[in-house]
């Protein structure tokens, strides 16, 4: 690629920013709606984070002490789905909304009126559900999974709110999702081939590409309840001919290409920042392309491996356990070729690299352990148990959301045009990677020992390792004020940041000064 | 930098082409994943649960065939009626058409409806085992302290593999007062 020299004295063509509210509330721009998702997403994770605290406050000790059963089941209902879709989801937006005009030398989204609106809608959808804590019969606490008929017959009446918020994310999804295609397969700059298109753009293509496929099928799922519940039918009612086991399998269509949605982006950060601080290409490019294709692919064809034990038939079990299994080829391709890209670089360990190689480790423990709960007979005994949670969310916390804070401190000097301060970054990674690892760990010991999970008290055998988990998350919470406090400090008083702080980084984002203008790549780039 | 672009492409192609996959999807989840869960159910039998009504056929009766045949009963959640089958089971062959009942009183001081829920283990066994007649077609009213037997006809086919010895047949009897009326929905 060429680096271009872009010229900023067209502001006879452009007006800056709006002054005040108005400024967020109509932009079109897609970096300050990319900020905007950013911020969104960061309050989320808080709050999410507030729901987990709960959590493991009540499981710190056998017994009940903080809160009433029913209180903590609408915790984990809504820790997981503030979590998945208001912390994760729209973090990867707001980094797409941000970085994918810049990689490719756009000069902003292809459709930005809509792509105000596909995030103007998520605060409405958000404090809908949130509402639901101070309803009359609580929250929804049928888990983030929201089987039937725990979320149809016995759901709180809170459940058609949450109904309704799902359509609105549902909604900004699919709406962000056709944004990014249509900006990726129409607004290349000339010579962005598409074997020359960064990682990231490519990982969140597919993305958009599952998004537009799944997103329609929860909102069917969670419409088919909305009429069981209010209009008579009976999808899920056996009383009335219906199946619960629908549910699941309908769900799951949904759900389990949805958790490579929350992955692929991931992939795409780490496959940039690694080879930036190996100071070497990234090995095997073409590879991870088909990779991430191949993992987006089997992702539609595994979901009964997350419903092994409903009875279904034997020759099920044995294909949804091997096509999962497969899923190990793809992904040990990409772990691979991260591996290769530091094998004899010449590595520096700035935070967003330690976040990285957290990232590969980590992740990778976390896809081993799928792989346990992929063999079917084995299941049998992990199925709803702690386990299961320790799996999930070691590729949801070091996985996701390691890779998001990677990408917050790789671009931040982008974003805001100052540095972070890199002791700080640092002690904020440390806090974060003991915290995540005393929290998550233990839970894969108390889970193969039997601890079911989403129970607000437990037998006094697992009292000790429950108690480890808690104080680690109480640290690992605790450290995300740190995150916090770093990205205001940077914002507010880090120091200037040059164009390109990462000597070893490469891409178009870089081409342009730091903070990046408010248009950037009105004429486009060259890149050969 | 002095090159221009080409004229911009239109979106208008690709956000057409996105929407027809979403609208493309949601129909998929109601006309086509529901139908065929439902299509691998009844191809495999593996819920043991059928509601369709069997023709009595005129198999040959292998009487040097015993199978036993054993009913039970379930209560879902809050429902309050005394529900039993009247045979706890039968031997029957192969070929021959049967008639059992079952029991059910309601001992509540309202008028109810019910909905039984046939369930069959071995699910292999579910395809050869024909009911001609059973009172899970249709709901069962009944009036406070009313009682009845209602009645199940059926016939086992005589292709029904040899490994099976011992058939269950589980009734979950539902409470659908509130939603009587509602026709179940169509397959």
């Amino acid at each position: 690629m060429t680096t271009t020299t872009h010229d900023h004295h067209d502001d006879h063509a452009h007006h800056g920013p709006a002054k005040g509210l108005a400024r967020w509330l109509f932009s079109t721009n897609h970096k300050d709606i990319g900020t905007l998702y950013l911020w969104f997403s960061f309050a989320m994770f808080f709050l999410g984070g507030v729901f987990a605290m709960v959590i493991r406050a009540e499981l710190f000790q056998p017994g009940l002490q903080l809160v009433e059963p029913a209180f903590f089941n609408q915790m984990t209902t809504m820790h997981g789905l503030v979590m998945v879709f208001g912390a994760v989801m729209p973090a990867f937006v707001g980094l797409a909304n941000w970085m994918i005009p810049l990689m490719i030398g756009a000069p902003d989204m292809a459709l930005p009126r809509m792509n105000n609106l596909s995030f103007w809608i998520l605060p409405f959808a958000f404090a809908m559900l949130a509402s639901t804590l101070f309803m009359e019969g609580g929250a929804p606490n049928f888990g983030w999974t929201f089987y039937a008929p725990l979320s149809t017959t016995y759901a709180p009446p809170s459940v058609t709110f949450f109904i309704f918020a799902v359509h609105i994310m549902g909604a900004s999804s699919i709406m962000g999702a056709i944004n990014v295609i249509a900006t990726i397969i129409n607004m290349r700059a000339p010579g962005m081939t598409w074997m020359k298109l960064p990682l990231f753009v490519w990982t969140w293509l597919i993305t958009a590409f599952l998004l537009i496929a799944v997103m329609p099928v929860l909102a069917g799922v969670v419409t088919m309840m909305l009429m069981d519940i209010h209009f008579g039918t009976a999808f899920f009612d056996a009383a009335g001919g219906g199946s619960p086991v629908l549910f699941q399998h309908v769900f799951w269509f949904f759900g389990h290409p949805e958790v490579y949605i929350m992955i692929l982006p991931a992939f795409g950060v780490v496959s940039a920042i690694i080879p930036a601080f190996s100071r070497k290409k990234l090995f095997g490019y073409s590879s991870m392309v088909y990779a991430t294709a191949s993992i987006a692919f089997l992702s539609f064809i595994v979901w009964a491996h997350h419903m092994f034990t409903v009875g279904i038939p034997f020759a099920g079990e044995l294909f949804f356990m091997i096509a999962t299994m497969l899923i190990a080829v793809p992904t040990g391709v990409k772990v691979f070729n991260w591996v290769t890209t530091m094998f004899r670089g010449s590595l520096t360990f700035e935070t967003p690299m330690l976040f990285s190689i957290a990232f590969v480790v980590l992740f990778t423990i976390g896809g081993f352990s799928g792989l346990m709960l992929a063999v079917a007979p084995a299941d049998f005994q992990y199925h709803d148990t702690y386990f299961v949670v320790a799996h999930f969310h070691y590729v949801l916390v070091p996985g996701a959301v390691f890779s998001i804070m990677a990408a917050a401190y790789y671009w931040l000097p982008k974003w805001s045009g100052r540095m972070y301060n890199e002791t700080l970054g640092k002690t904020h990674f440390w806090l974060s990677f003991v915290g995540v690892n005393v929290t998550f760990f233990p839970q894969h010991f108390i889970g193969l020992a039997g601890m079911p999970r989403r129970i607000p008290d437990y037998a006094v055998q697992f009292a000790d390792f429950n108690m480890v988990s808690s104080i680690g998350a109480f640290l690992f919470g605790a450290s995300q004020l740190l995150f916090l406090f770093i990205v205001i400090h940077t914002i507010v008083a880090g120091k200037k940041a040059k164009a390109k702080p990462w000597d070893g980084a490469e891409g178009l984002e870089w081409t342009v000064p730091s903070p990046a203008p408010f248009h950037t790549f009105d004429t486009p780039p060259k890149v050969d | 930098m002095t090159e221009q672009t080409d004229a911009p492409k239109s979106h208008l192609k690709v956000v057409l082409t996105s929407l027809a996959v979403v609208v493309a999807m949601v129909l998929f989840v109601f006309y086509v994943l529901r139908p065929m869960y439902y299509l691998i159910c009844e191809w495999t039998g593996i819920t043991g649960s059928t509601f369709e009504t069997a023709e009595a056929q005129p198999f040959e009766v292998q009487t040097d065939r015993p199978i036993r045949v054993q009913f039970l009963a379930t209560n879902n959640a809050t429902m309050s009626w005394q529900f039993r089958p009247v045979q706890t089971e039968v031997i029957a062959h192969p070929g021959e058409l049967i008639q059992v009942s079952y029991y059910a009183k309601n001992a509540s001081r309202r008028d109810m409806v019910a909905q039984a829920v046939p369930s069959l283990t071995p699910f292999e066994a579910t395809n050869y085992f024909l009911k001609t007649e059973c009172f899970c077609f249709n709901q069962q009213p009944l009036a406070s302290g009313e009682d009845t037997e209602m009645g199940l006809v059926f016939q086992i086919d005589p292709d029904l593999p040899d490994w099976v010895k011992t058939i269950t047949l589980t009734y979950s009897l539902f409470d659908v007062t509130t939603a009587s009326g509602t026709a179940r929905l169509d397959k």
